[in-house]
């Protein structure tokens, strides 16, 4: 296997950063290990990539070898009677509602697209909008087996191997390579949940909708208008969702059924939803939004309950296919703060009125509800996060740059946290700074162990774990 | 030479590449001459992380340090190695690909001249050009050119000259090594434009650089410092030229001089 033969062009999701490396796609463990031996004559940086959908470098080792790990993608087994599920990394998360979604299961955290890889969920450990009352991914993983670039299989459970179990989990596969996952999906009893949609004014609203609302609920998460200043920063729309309770849908085998899940393809039956990122993109821009947003925080003035199904709720990232592209040429960038519940409506304020004294609002922020975990590059904290999105062209790219390090120092003097799979400016010392030494220097040991020659390099690591 | 197959402990790292700090990454073989140093501080303007590969190490090191001092940051790195040493070249590109963290941009700007004289045949000096001026260029491009194939995009840059336009009795050995890396680059680029790479054949006049200080150069006519070179080379990557004439008047002296018969041209005294 010439492992240098096929040298490609690879993006991050977002369009906004390129890297060509060598793409290789192992079938099997002894391909994989096959490839850390030559890569290793070589003297070459491995990383593996899912879907690619990491919106900054996780996924891309320019220069070095990526393993496409959708070469293994199969569900190797499923349990319906007791909801445990072993599949390969590269396995998708749609594949894997597909499976259990219509047997009454549903996976216990979900990302906002369907196309993540498992792989590429427990390298991040994922959250969903339901992180206050489930943790991360990792939390339902049974058992894990991994290949080490030393060429050790191992097998983790939170119990067997445990330092390795709550580092791989979080590890952005910096440790080793996920060969088989099992996890325990969750029961439900409905194919629909029940949203209750309620305005929220400004932040101090909008925090305390997220905190009040979270007990009572399963799943909530805020859409936070970013343009809007003055006494409305802050304002939004929350959606506090709930599973239905066994009895409450009378017909759940037909909720259930996947024809009954699937996004629609067509926006009110006839146009294809496939071209509206093109319609999208005259928008995206400090106006356009503002206008967007306004209307849609007054269409949210209602409150109200609806039901929706599993996929159109957790889903939303998928519901306009290639929205991302509707940022244009520069691409989007995702900056994602978590932090403290007592610090966060003091620093988001301060950000997001930064952000308007520049110019450069987030076209798109989401909130959500988090609690701590005990994974060791854990980005969560008893509190919220605030995910926002920025366009990114030729002329805003020095002033964003400085923006953004203004808000790491903010966040940082708040006690928060960042999130590898999005952020993708954030420094070596900025990492080493909300780590701490201690969880650095385990980690390191771990690597030392796992990777003594450290193979497992994506650029990500480069960025953020330099010497 | 050092084995460039290796990784160089000594080298610095490089600030990484972010969506609002994006670096392209560059080869420039020959760096440390005069046009190869200007378009290198061009490059390096222009957001790009460079590997500098020439036989000078002195030269290159101090090229390097005064680029990574005024572009702020680390953005270049440096290879010692003789292009005539063709058998090394696809391993020291894979470290230098590795090291740069990608590629997207391959320049060629490694020359030598002789002048001899008029009645002077001197196949020790005409072997030397056309393992540097053509070989090297050759032994190079052939293993780039597959993997911007491969990738479906990138850009080569190979400087060859106006000499290369007609054989004058000035000077046969460069005049052919030069035909040759044009006539190659234009293979080249018929090859790879249909998978979306661009082949930039960059054709200079004289060029107010060492060369011309050798025993037995011409007197300069219409010379362009090296930074203006730098410049016109510039414009042309950034719209994806096929051939450009530095500076833009030699295309049209040239297109008269193409257009020459043989029954007159070989009568010239140039």
């Amino acid at each position: 296997m010439d492992i240098t033969k096929n040298f490609i062009q690879l993006e991050n999701f977002g369009h906004s950063l390129s890297a060509s490396a060598y793409l290789v796609r192992p079938a099997n463990s002894e391909e994989i290990y096959s490839i850390f031996q030559r890569a290793k004559k070589m003297e070459l940086s491995v990383t593996a990539r899912g879907a690619g959908r990491s919106y900054n470098d996780a996924a891309l080792v320019g220069g070095g070898i990526v393993m496409d790990m959708r070469g293994m993608n199969a569900i190797t087994s499923w349990d319906n009677s007791t909801g445990l599920i072993t599949a390969q990394p590269g396995a998708t998360l749609e594949q894997i509602w597909h499976q259990v979604e219509p047997d009454g299961w549903w996976p216990p955290v979900v990302s906002g697209t369907m196309k993540t890889t498992l792989g590429g969920c427990l390298s991040a450990n994922i959250h969903g909008k339901n992180n206050f009352k489930m943790g991360t991914i990792g939390e339902h993983v049974v058992e894990f087996t991994a290949i080490l670039p030393t060429g050790a299989e191992i097998t983790c459970t939170p119990k067997k191997n445990a330092d390795l179990f709550y580092a791989m989990i979080s590890g952005m596969g910096m440790l080793g390579i996920f060969v088989s996952i099992t996890l325990q999906m969750k029961r439900i009893y409905s194919g629909l949940l029940s949203v209750d949609a309620l305005p929220v004014q400004n932040l101090h609203g909008h925090l305390a909708a997220l905190l009040d609302g979270a007990p009572d609920h399963d799943y909530i998460v805020g859409w936070l208008d970013c343009l809007a200043g003055g006494k409305s920063l802050g304002r939004g729309q929350i959606h506090a969702t709930r599973y239905l309770h066994e009895g409450e849908d009378p017909n759940p085998q037909e909720t259930m059924k996947l024809s009954n899940q699937s996004l629609p393809s067509r926006i009110f039956g006839v146009f294809p939803k496939s071209l509206l990122h093109y319609f999208m993109s005259p928008f995206i821009n400090n106006f356009g939004t503002w206008g967007v947003n306004t209307a849609k925080y007054i269409a949210s003035l209602r409150r109200h309950t609806f039901r929706q199904s599993h996929a159109a709720f957790h889903f939303l990232l998928d519901y306009i296919p290639d929205w991302e592209l509707s940022y244009g040429r520069g691409g989007l960038i995702e900056y994602q703060s978590f932090l403290p519940k007592e610090t966060a409506e003091s620093a988001w304020t301060e950000i997001l009125k930064l952000s308007h004294k520049n110019g450069l609002p987030p076209y798109l922020g989401v909130t959500k509800r988090h609690r701590p975990d005990k994974f060791l590059l854990t980005h969560a904290v008893d509190g919220f996060s605030l995910a926002t999105d920025f366009k990114v062209t030729n002329n805003n790219r020095a002033k964003l740059s400085r923006m953004l390090q203004d808000f790491d120092r903010i966040v940082l003097q708040a006690g928060g946290r960042f999130y590898f799979a999005k952020n993708s400016e954030t420094t070596a010392e900025t990492t080493a700074s909300f780590y701490g030494a201690e969880t650095i220097a385990k980690f390191k040991k771990l690597k030392k162990r796992c990777d003594p020659n450290g193979l497992l390099e994506s650029d990500l690591y480069k960025r953020i774990f330099t010497d | 030479m050092p084995d460039l197959s290796k990784p160089d402990q000594t080298q610095p790292k490089l600030a990484p590449s972010t969506p609002l700090n994006p670096r392209r990454r560059g080869i420039v073989v020959g760096a440390s001459g005069g046009i190869g140093a200007a378009l290198s501080r061009k490059l390096a303007r222009e957001g790009f992380t460079l590997a500098l590969v020439d036989r000078n190490k002195s030269a290159l090191q101090s090229l390097c340090d005064e680029i990574n001092q005024t572009a702020g940051g680390m953005r270049t790195l440096i290879y010692e190695c003789d292009v005539t040493e063709y058998d090394s070249v696809p391993d020291s590109l894979r470290r230098i690909i590795a090291d740069l963290g990608g590629l997207d941009t391959f320049v060629y700007i490694a020359g030598v001249i002789y002048f001899p004289a008029m009645d002077e045949f001197n196949f020790a000096e005409d072997h030397k050009m056309m393992e540097v001026n053509l070989l090297g260029a050759m032994a190079w491009m052939s293993a780039v050119a597959p993997l911007f194939q491969s990738a479906k995009s990138g850009q080569i840059v190979g400087v060859s000259s106006v000499a290369g336009d007609r054989g004058r009795i000035g000077n046969p050995g460069y005049n052919a090594s030069k035909a040759g890396l044009t006539n190659y680059l234009e293979a080249l680029r018929n090859r790879l434009s249909r998978h979306g790479v661009n082949v930039l054949t960059v054709k200079p006049g004289m060029v107010k650089t060492d060369m011309l200080k050798l025993p037995g150069a011409p007197k300069p006519v219409l010379a362009l410092d090296p930074e203006q070179v730098a410049d016109l080379i510039w414009n042309g990557m950034k719209k994806r030229k096929q051939t450009i004439y530095v500076a833009g008047i030699w295309k049209w002296i040239m297109l008269v001089i193409r257009h020459i018969p043989s029954v007159i041209f070989r009568r010239l005294s140039f």
